[in-house]
């Protein structure tokens, strides 16, 4: 038997689940929630390329690459807020990110 | 045995294992090094596809860059991070159980698709030259609205990630240029009398 579409919809739909249980199991780390952001996107862009690919359309890859585009982005930006409150308040315990709580 | 079958059953294993690694292991280091594990394996998944650029695209931005970035962020930020290790177990069962029904729905929605007889790697149209010709072919005509609009997500992110981190150091003396420029003769220059053997 070949590897077929559903084999890689399947792995990327294993890979989805673990980012989510990871963003679940791991809420008081924001650097692992972050990582499971990434896990996730990455189960998108194998769903994308394994459809671009077993439908014969390059429109799938374009636009994983659009997503890796805006994951690299937002990993940035996430991390820069990260580094910039630790400067602030010498934790990132998602707990105590609560100021705006009235 | 055919080796797309054969590389398959050894990377998409690998992606699983280490993707839960990401997500188990004690310290965030191994975390990060898990998560580039699992990274390395996609990108073999999408040669196995056929994606050649995006394989390379994601070596080098993701191993190369993000990964890199996140191991620099953990290292950098001295944090407790058994503090948060709480809450890991006790959350178990719920992570558990929505872990589950989100992947019951996925698989289920999968295996509704039956054996897919498409060979791979389809997605290049004959006589290109490569994937990457095409993918360009395609992301410079159609999508080049899209494109640019990219670039200028990363353009924001660049500029947003640079005015959130740096900060000046009060005390410290820099180069103003507009005051250098601004500066005149009456704001400069002091005249002053200086009365003989004695100082200012």
């Amino acid at each position: 038997m070949g590897i077929g579409l559903a084999n890689y919809l399947g792995l990327a739909a294993i890979v989805f689940t673990i980012g989510i249980a990871g963003i679940i199991l791991n809420h008081k780390n924001i650097i692992i929630i972050l990582m499971s952001v990434e896990l996730i996107l990455l189960a998108v862009n194998i769903n994308l390329i394994a459809f671009s690919t077993y439908s014969g359309d390059l429109t799938g890859q374009a636009f994983a690459l659009f997503i890796l585009t805006v994951a690299a982005a937002e990993a940035a930006i996430g991390l820069a807020i990260l580094v910039a409150y630790y400067r602030n308040r010498g934790s990132i315990a998602v707990e105590d990110i609560n100021s705006l709580k009235g | 045995m055919q080796a797309d079958v054969f590389f398959f059953w050894i990377l998409a294993p690998l992606l699983v294992v280490s993707a839960f690694a990401v997500i188990v292991a004690k310290n965030p280091v191994h975390s990060v090094l898990f998560l580039i594990l699992s990274f390395v394996c996609a990108a073999g998944l999408f040669l196995l596809m056929g994606a050649e650029f995006l394989a390379m695209i994601l070596v080098v931005v993701y191993v190369g860059a993000v990964a890199v970035l996140f191991l620099f962020v953990v290292m950098l930020l001295d944090v407790d991070f058994t503090r948060m290790r709480q809450g890991f177990v006790e959350y178990l069962p719920q992570g558990l159980l929505i872990a589950l029904v989100v992947a019951i729905e996925l698989i289920y929605v999968v295996s509704g698709l039956g054996p897919s007889q498409r060979a791979a790697a389809a997605a290049t149209p004959e006589g290109m030259l490569s994937n990457t010709a095409a993918l360009g072919e395609v992301l410079y005509t159609r999508y080049f609205y899209f494109f640019q609009a990219a670039g200028m997500i990363l353009l924001t992110a660049m500029i947003g990630a640079i005015v959130l981190t740096l900060h000046h150091k009060p005390g410290v003396k820099r180069q103003d240029i507009g005051a250098q420029v601004a500066r005149d003769p009456k704001t400069s220059v002091e005249v002053r009398k200086v009365p003989s053997r004695a100082g200012i």
